[in-house]
């Protein structure tokens, strides 16, 4: 084992601030590439008119899912050093339900309203304005749901855990509905593509 | 269809001539692959994820300080930001990951020539509208957002790849969110 790098000390937090400018470049220049900057774009995934964000998103997922299992698997990573989150289900499932509502009506996420405001999207600068608000007003309450927050703390659980299966069947389950995501996704374009033509 | 028809998308967007997007962008496949790479990348050197609306909590827990250091020093959300006061709370690895991918975004957007000055929404909703919702939606965002302790990015690619279980509910309650709000507010976009 000799990953994660940082946790096994081969570099200080100075450096880390670095490499974190540095993965954040790579983070925003796909993520323009892939169309993240357009709200428009972002949008269309849920009217199925262009599901390029979709595709990016899952292919992004399990591109990392099956490469960090590979070199978990090669000793070269200690997977249990990872750090991504304990779960908190209650809040984790309405907040992501709040974040959804707001994604369609804003257009945008965190992440990508950051490369909509570097590529000159002057609606972002509202989101963005917004997002601050957004998080006020969280900050404001925070104390008075505080034990919403806290409860329901699951730790740090995966679906393999918590389902109580292997870990490497859980991965091919997840290929197995990304494929079929993507198969979905072509066929609903070219499902809406038709109907607009119809239309004109 | 050739390579580099394949690279940049081009053949699709030819195909289909209602196509919202005016340039071309890489393949979605492809750009996936590269940016799971990133993230993947994340993980091995730095054993977290990617994340984004944390560096927004940096700053709206500054500012609540700089007016209000009382008001912020009760309230563990904003301290949990703001540190142990030993460094500047901006001296955080989201902040530069941030600013980071400000400038990748530039820099992708540059290349493309897609840098402009524009608002983006559909042809039926007027520029100010559009405005308030941005507001709306980026308010709910960042509500929802601190409340599920991460993003799509954080929890969503993240959480995601990882196979945690908050990560995946958290995804599933994203899309149930915005199919289920998508109808009603089809106007802005379509």
């Amino acid at each position: 084992m000799m990953a994660p790098f940082y946790k096994y000390g081969m570099f200080n937090d100075e450096v880390s601030l670095i490499l974190a400018f540095v993965i954040g470049i790579g983070f925003g220049f796909f993520l323009e590439r892939g169309g993240f900057g357009s709200g428009r774009l972002l949008a269309a995934q849920f009217y199925f008119t262009d599901m390029r964000v979709f595709k990016v998103m899952f292919t992004a997922i399990v591109t990392s899912m099956v490469g960090i299992y590979y070199l978990s698997y090669l000793g070269v990573v200690d997977i249990s050093l990872i750090y991504y989150g304990n779960t908190y289900i209650m809040p984790d499932m309405l907040g992501g339900l709040i974040l959804g509502i707001g994604f369609v009506i804003g257009g945008y996420c965190p992440g990508t309203s950051g490369v909509a405001l570097a590529t000159g999207r002057v609606d972002a600068i509202f989101y963005t304005v917004g997002g601050f608000f957004g998080i006020f007003v969280f900050g404001e309450i925070y104390p008075m749901i505080e034990g919403f927050m806290n409860g329901n703390n699951m730790g740090l659980i995966n679906l393999p855990q918590f389902f109580g299966v292997n870990y490497g069947l859980v991965l091919f389950a997840v290929i197995l509905i990304a494929i079929g995501g993507f198969a979905l996704a072509e066929w609903g374009e070219k499902l809406m593509a038709s109907k607009r033509k119809a239309e004109v | 269809m050739s390579i580099k028809e394949w690279f940049s998308h081009h053949h699709e967007d030819n195909v289909r001539a209602h196509a919202l997007v005016p340039k071309h962008y890489w393949n979605p496949y492809l750009v996936g692959i590269g940016l799971g790479i990133v993230l993947m990348l994340t993980f091995v050197i730095m054993g977290r994820g990617l994340g984004a609306s944390g560096a927004m909590s940096t700053v709206v827990s500054v500012v609540v300080d700089e007016v209000a250091p009382e008001h912020a020093a009760n309230n563990q959300f904003y301290q949990n930001y703001l540190g142990d006061g030993t460094q500047s709370p901006f001296k955080d690895w989201l902040v530069f990951e941030v600013l980071g991918l400000l400038f990748g975004g530039f820099i992708s957007g540059a290349i493309a020539g897609r840098n402009k000055i524009i608002v983006e929404k559909g042809p039926h909703i007027s520029t100010k509208k559009r405005f308030l919702f941005a507001f709306i939606g980026g308010s709910l965002m960042g509500f929802g957002a601190k409340m599920a302790r991460g993003y799509t990015s954080g929890q969503g690619l993240t959480g995601g790849s990882m196979l945690s279980l908050g990560g995946w509910s958290f995804l599933l309650m994203v899309f149930v969110g915005a199919y289920g709000m998508a109808y009603f507010v089809r106007r802005q976009w379509i």
